[in-house]
């Protein structure tokens, strides 16, 4: 037995779907009651509602105690992993610990208890505190203007897209400026977010260093580019050092630029969006400040802008007179809305918090060290065999992208089964096979909240997996064996003879099978 | 750094331009210790009115239910809350089961055969879902009611307008506030990728000609989109069962507080069809086993419609979701159940119809506007009493209680209406307060 098998085993309680456990009858809630009076002066619901709009059969949801709802969960949360869990250096997503205070101000009543609609002078405290954070998140980035509204940070880009379009629509120009460019490391929701908002996307390729080919730019780059999605540092973990001379190139032919801050952390209170000719800046508030990603959400992805194009966020702006804070909808270039309401609040107050404890000295240090880790991994992994490090050895930033096609070559071992074989150490992998412009990529963030031993634990499975690779590639192919489950089978998952999307599609696939 | 071989930190941000590197520190405040932190987040919070302060008689898209304390649990255990989007299934069952069980319970709940984990909210949903219908139609219209949320109006129109999608609207009947079918029927054709319905609608009534509706887009090849609350779904007939494709909604009353609008939780389901599921947008986990065939398990699938894998040609650009809300409604639909859930609209519909009782019988009050069955808001009108409803909202408040949404500006044709709510958690003494502040001020 290998070492990495002793450590780590995780939870398998072969917990059964919830359609199957509970018995007829069974309830785990107490709603408040309605009072006879009342339901005798509205008369008989049955009577009131014609038949033709009434439910005839009850929807087939399971029936359960509270305790038993409460131990299936139980169960299931133990058959996951989060930051809580262990060291999650997904490269892009910046798993950061998320500080424990932030969940107990998020869940205070007088926030949960706060209607969107309510009278502007009832709820002074929070607009005050959405008020700062979008000042604090204007200076940070360098940006005149912050909309907290956005969803995520792919909202954040479709709304950074639809800026663009009202931009140029403004100018008169949109019909011949149908292009947005992106360079090929670009993250996915990048071109899909321009497309979205009814954008030809124009790749650019990499050059040596990583960064955008400034020659390919110049030549994309035209009276058609509306422009340019950049992320910086961009995927490589590099900071694009040419970025004055490619804002010089998007401005020049009335373009403009958009930074996607999925990668800000490390530059944090260091350097700015801002000052480097963005035009529109998005935040990925649950990566960068370290609220809890909950499994695929909520985040919340703010966008700040120039002056210039302050005019376009959607409605309502939160506005201070010196003495009140009050919601403005008289806003006649606003794009709109893009979603009800003003944001994913209890995200957004977490961050505040974050950022009032750590204050910008605070800040400017978590970039520091969430960059120092990321070169002390490049470091250290640079010495194994079987991996190689692209885009030659300069430092990076808050990420490291190594290629595992040496490995795969020699063993077969792919990036896949590393990532797989990572998972039987405890240890969460890295993002795989992205940026696409590296063959069997491995996306390594540490981020700031990892001890160096925690480093040397992950570092050191590392070293151990391609060294199994070598000695005995099967062990490792068949990965992962401590997990819940072991490989799972993600073709019959999408396949339309097998897929189940949902138990009525299991049940209704099942009465077809045994009539 | 002596292991990287650098001297300072500084080296490692060497590559920056000089020009961008920040001489001096930014406007940002000083950091604070976690004590002090949490007396100023509190301090400032406590400036706000709550409706636990007072009684708040708010709704339109974001409603006041009670959240279990089995729910608040679960979605704190920090192996849920503090996962990322489960792309290693084999280490992340537990979430993956917990969205998959969601996805089945909103399945049964409308009626619909698949689902996915989530959507931003029910308005960036229905913007999705209009997208959607024209791909899968190759038509590029779609009708909505005139009665419709103004906000989940205007972000259907940003998510649509990008695409070409033009946007009719359908009037209705001014006695009943009902879809008008001449109206329907006037501007269906075959060039109209989706009809879209809300039900209850936004004012709150009933639509009750949802069959008719359906059928005629059916008939014109246009497909049938329901916008649900689906508290409403254990009295109601569920959307699956009067033809809906497409079913989109806000699910942030199952479970989730209100939160100052945020975050939502948008349902999106759809019915067993391949042209319709390979068109969707969002995650969607399944159910499959491990290789060998040994043992169920679950993992995202279809990932081939998303943008990691697709880039510009993918359903959607969305990525983060609203995960973590999906299991906090999946816990509350676990601990309602059937009976629950019918308890539950049931309460909702006695006690919005108890107060449409008690307010109608005031002079100079009109409610509800439209004669139609109501389920858990109406109209208030208050033209008999020569009164606006801003003026009617700061009396009440004086009086510690909060007035229904003002529409007037939203539907003029109305005049002085405000759009009133009461759930579950509104106390029959609250409710004739209400009743009796309003007399008052009726009265002057």
């Amino acid at each position: 037995m290998l070492e990495g098998e002793t450590l780590f085993r995780q939870a398998q309680w072969g917990e059964p779907i919830i359609f199957n456990l509970g018995g007829t009858g069974r309830v785990g809630y107490s709603l408040p009651g309605v009072e006879e009076e009342v339901k005798k002066a509205v008369g008989d619901l049955n009577t009131l509602i014609p038949e033709k709009l009434r439910r005839r059969d009850a929807p087939a949801l399971p029936e359960l105690s509270e305790p038993e709802v409460i131990r299936h969960f139980i169960r299931l949360s133990q058959m996951n992993y989060g930051v809580d869990s262990g060291i999650y250096p997904l490269g892009s997503c910046t798993m950061k610990y998320n500080p424990k205070i932030n969940e107990v101000l998020a869940n205070l009543p007088k926030l949960a208890m706060l209607h969107p609609y309510q009278d502007e002078s009832t709820v002074q405290g929070i607009l005050e505190i959405l008020y700062r954070l979008e000042r604090w998140l204007a200076e940070i980035t360098g940006t005149a203007e912050v909309c907290l509204q956005p969803a995520a940070g792919a909202h954040g880009e479709f709304l950074g897209a639809c800026i663009i379009r009202a931009y140029h629509k403004l100018n008169g120009e949109f019909e011949k400026r149908r292009d947005i460019i992106i360079p090929n490391s670009a993250h996915g929701t990048n071109p899909a977010s321009a497309a979205m908002a009814g954008f030809n996307v124009v790749v650019v390729p990499s050059d040596e260093d990583g960064c955008v080919d400034l020659e390919a730019l110049k030549a994309a780059a035209s009276s058609r580019t509306a422009g340019l999605m950049l992320t910086n540092p961009n995927t490589l973990g590099v900071f694009e050092k040419n970025i004055e001379e490619i804002a010089r190139i998007i401005h020049e032919v009335g373009g403009l630029l958009y930074y996607d801050g999925a990668n800000l952390n490390p530059i944090l209170c260091k350097a700015r969006p801002g000052d480097m000719g963005f035009d529109i800046v998005h935040i990925n508030i649950h990566k960068t400040f370290s609220t809890p990603h909950g499994g695929g959400g909520p985040g919340a992805g703010p966008v700040g802008v120039t002056q210039e194009l302050a005019k376009f966020l959607p409605v309502p702006r939160i506005v201070f007179d010196g003495k009140n804070y009050r919601l403005d909808y008289d806003r006649p270039y606003s794009i709109g809305k893009i979603r009800c309401f003003y944001g994913n609040i209890a995200v957004l107050l977490r961050a505040y918090a974050y950022i009032l404890s750590l204050g910008g000295e605070g800040l400017r240090e978590a970039a520091e060290v969430s960059v120092l880790n990321a070169n002390y991994v490049m470091r250290r992994l640079k010495e194994i065999e079987g991996l190689k490090l692209p885009y030659g050895e300069k430092p990076r930033k808050h990420e490291c992208v190594f290629s595992s096609k040496p490995l795969k070559d020699k063993t077969g071992v792919s990036a896949l089964n590393i990532a797989k074989r990572l998972l039987d150490y405890g240890v969460h992998s890295p993002t795989i096979y992205f940026p696409l412009i590296v063959e069997e990529a491995l996306m390594i963030e540490p981020t700031e909240t990892v001890e160096k031993e925690e480093l040397d634990r992950f570092i050191e499975a590392i070293r151990k997996i391609c060294r199994e690779a070598q000695e005995n590639p099967e062990q490792v192919l068949k990965a992962p064996y401590n997990t819940t489950v072991q490989r799972l089978d993600e073709a019959k998952a999408s396949h339309p003879q097998t897929m189940i999307l949902s138990w009525r599609m299991y049940r209704k696939r099942q009465s077809i099978k045994n009539p | 750094m002596r292991e990287i071989g650098v001297k300072s930190i500084e080296e490692l941000y060497a590559d920056i331009p000089e020009k961008y590197l920040l001489k001096k520190p930014l406007n940002l405040p000083s950091g604070m210790s976690e004590f002090d932190v949490k007396k100023h987040v509190e301090a400032l919070l406590s400036k706000n009115k709550t409706c636990d302060d007072m009684p708040i008689f708010l709704g339109a898209g974001c409603w006041p239910h009670y959240v279990p304390a089995a729910v608040k649990e679960i979605i704190q255990r920090s192996e849920f809350l503090t996962s990322y989007t489960p792309y290693q299934p084999e280490i992340s069952q537990g979430m993956l089961q917990a969205l998959f069980e969601y996805q089945s319970m909103i399945c049964e709940l409308t009626a619909m055969d698949v689902a996915n984990c989530s959507m931003y909210d029910w308005a960036s949903a229905i913007g999705e879902a209009a997208r959607m219908a024209s791909r899968v139609t190759r038509r590029s219209k779609i009708l909505i009611p005139k009665i419709i949320h103004p906000e989940r109006k205007a972000t259907l129109q940003t998510y649509t307008e990008p695409a070409g999608i033009i946007i009719e609207e359908v009037s209705y009947n001014p006695e009943t506030g009902q879809l008008s079918l001449n109206d329907l029927e006037s501007k269906i054709s075959d060039n109209v990728a989706a009809v879209y319905v809300e039900n209850p609608s936004y004012l709150g009534f009933i639509e009750e000609n949802v069959d008719e509706i359906g059928g005629l887009a059916h008939r014109h090849g246009a497909l049938f989109i329901v916008g649900i609350d689906p508290t409403s779904l254990g009295v109601l007939k569920p959307p699956g069962e009067y033809g809906a494709d497409i079913v989109v909604g806000e699910a942030q009353p199952l479970g989730n507080p209100m939160n100052f609008g945020g975050p939502l939780l948008g349902i999106f389901a759809c019915r067993d069809d391949l042209k319709l599921i390979r068109q969707m947008p969002g995650r969607i986990i399944g159910l499959t086993t491990t290789i060998d065939g040994g043992r169920q398990g679950f993992c995202m699938t279809l990932q081939i419609r998303e943008q990691h894998i697709r880039r510009e040609k993918a359903t959607s650009n969305i990525c983060s979701n609203e995960a973590l809300c999906a299991v906090a409604s999946a816990v509350y639909m676990a601990l309602l159940g059937p009976h629950g859930l019918r308890e539950l609209g049931e309460a909702v519909m006695y006690k919005a119809n108890y107060a449409i009782r008690l307010l109608s019988r005031i002079d100079g009050i009109k409610t509800p506007v439209f004669k139609s069955l109501h389920f858990k808001e109406f109209t208030v009108n208050f033209d008999g009493a020569g009164l606006s409803v801003k003026n009617v909202n700061e009396r009440l408040l004086n009086m510690g209680i909060h007035g229904g949404k003002d529409i007037s500006k939203e539907f003029p044709e109305l005049g002085q209406t405000a759009l009133y709510c009461v759930t579950e958690i509104h106390s029959k003494e609250s409710i004739e307060l209400l009743a009796e502040s309003l007399e008052k001020i009726v009265r002057g």
